[in-house]
């Protein structure tokens, strides 16, 4: 069970949460070209190691929350706001 | 290497079973290969079996990091089936199911095909129709639906809760072709047919990288040193994603987990394949007598390979909701498997933008089910340089192209399917 720190609503069991995958990525303008929504929409690093990533608060205030957890050990490292920088540990690539 | 059968069984057991000799070689790597197929599971052994049987290239490596079939072919509930709506996955996992149904002697290896039947129950008119309009699709296709009411599937699987359920059984859609397989002797059973045939299975071989010039590959880098090779297959399946960026692509794949279970033995109490209709939930019995199941992947990215209880929880819900009377059994075993989830729920066996190096992956967790084809197709795509007609849907492009192939009309998430 992750426990996840909400910054709004306080740490919760990850059950309150719906998860939303890569926070990295973002919508490019409406009017950029298609391999850049393809690049959006489709393409992912998928991290062996750190990865940054949205969880919903469903059952909670339903913020969105982003997130910095491991995809191994599932150690969550960092939460924080959508518009916040992630901050990710010491020798994360 | 003589083949296998009940007078070899009878010899060996008059003799002291002193003549039983290892079923596959360990060869040294050589400096080159005409085709390298990177991965030693299930996919990667059916390939290298299909390039030597059916296109006669038999200077072929498998490499594999760990053992051979360690991975997803060793911790999956072995089910096989072909009950799929659209055009393209209704004739790829037709090819499979039918080399399911020859493959003991293609291998001369028992993998224990048995086909029991696949069972959907439905719980509502809306699932009934759409149960209907699938099962049609596949008559269309030439692939065995039936269409059952409620006391039809009573008839079948009389434990089933018809009394006071939550979600009340309507009726359920068979597939009797489906059924299970032995999951580990598929793997061992195409790693003993390929060696067989010449092929070099190299085992703690990791690959670390591709030696790429220009837009061709010329050799993969690996921990037991550099190997040249003309083609290069790629199917490791959990891993696609990294193996891939070694290559420098990055593929629309995310790794997440899916656990299963397994019950204590108990005689024989469930005949068929079951899956529930009202939860994600599936469930077989294994010809030791344990129930095997599971449900949905824990739903997040993750490569570990183990669960959380929240998903454990809920696969045990629908398990008694759906078989009231498992309540009382114990789980003896539960594992994780790392999936590939693709974008659309559909797997690739194709080229990639470099030349010589081709993709097997993306199997999202139906990965078992399609050993046979994908291996088939997979091995033609590598000896032809083009697809076969039943895997030429399965692109990386298809994305891009807006071609997707969305069974389950989940959209770009790869947790939801």
């Amino acid at each position: 069970m992750h426990r996840i720190r909400c910054p709004f609503c306080g740490a919760r069991d990850e059950t309150e949460f719906a998860y939303r995958g890569d926070a990295t990525k973002r919508r490019p303008p409406d009017d950029a070209d298609e391999d850049a929504f393809f690049d959006y929409v489709y393409r992912r690093a998928n991290p062996k190691d750190w990865h940054v990533e949205w969880w919903h608060h469903t059952g909670g205030c339903r913020r969105l929350v982003k997130v910095v957890r491991h995809t191994v050990t599932h150690e969550v490292h960092w939460t924080g706001w959508p518009d916040q920088p992630p901050s990710l540990p010491d020798g994360a690539p | 290497m003589s083949r296998y059968g009940a007078l070899r069984v009878l010899r060996e057991g008059l003799t002291g079973n002193r003549g039983w000799q290892p079923v596959w070689r360990e060869p040294q790597p050589k400096e080159s290969y005409e085709v390298v197929i990177v991965g030693g599971g299930g996919h990667g052994l059916a390939t290298a079996f299909y390039l030597a049987a059916e296109h006669g290239i038999t200077d072929v490596a498998v490499l594999e990091k760990g053992a051979l079939g360690q991975g997803n072919v060793g911790r999956n509930t072995t089910i096989i089936r072909s009950n799929y709506l659209l055009p393209a996955n209704t004739a790829f996992y037709e090819r499979s199911l039918k080399l399911w149904e020859s493959l003991e002697r293609t291998l001369d290896f028992n993998t224990m095909v048995s086909q029991r039947g696949v069972l959907n129950l439905y719980h509502s008119d809306a699932q009934r129709d759409a149960f209907a309009r699938r099962g049609n699709a596949m008559r269309l296709a030439g692939i065995d639906a039936e269409l059952l009411n409620r006391d039809e599937v009573r008839e079948l699987v009389p434990l089933l809760d018809f009394k006071d359920a939550r979600f009340p059984i309507e009726g359920g859609l068979l597939q009797r072709r489906g059924g299970t397989a032995r999951h580990d002797a598929v793997a061992w059973g195409f790693a003993r047919a390929a060696d067989q045939r010449g092929v070099d299975l190299i085992q703690d071989c990791e690959v670390t990288g591709f030696d790429i010039d220009g837009d061709r590959v010329r050799a993969v880098r690996t921990t037991r040193g550099p190997i040249r090779a003309r083609k290069v297959g790629i199917a490791v399946a959990g891993h696609t994603s990294q193996v891939a960026q070694l290559a420098g692509l990055d593929l629309p794949i995310e790794s997440h987990v899916l656990q299963a279970f397994v019950t204590e033995a108990v005689k024989p109490l469930l005949h068929h394949v079951v899956t529930f209709g009202a939860a994600h939930f599936y469930i077989s019995q294994s010809d030791k007598g344990g129930l095997v199941f599971g449900g949905d992947l824990d739903g997040w990215n993750s490569f570990a390979q183990r669960g959380n209880l929240p998903t454990m929880e809920r696969v045990m819900s629908s398990a008694v909701a759906m078989l009231p009377c498992l309540g009382r059994l114990r789980v003896v075993r539960q594992w994780g498997g790392v999936m590939d989830m693709s974008f659309d729920g559909s797997p690739f066996i194709c080229r990639t933008p470099i030349e010589g190096l081709y993709l097997n992956g993306g199997w999202c967790y139906g990965g078992f089910k399609a050993t046979p084809g994908s291996g088939w197709c997979f091995a033609h795509t590598i000896a032809k340089d083009e697809p076969h007609p039943d895997n030429a849907a399965y692109t990386i492009e298809r994305f891009r192209e807006g071609r997707l192939i969305d069974e389950s009309g989940h959209g770009p998430f790869p947790w939801a399917h």
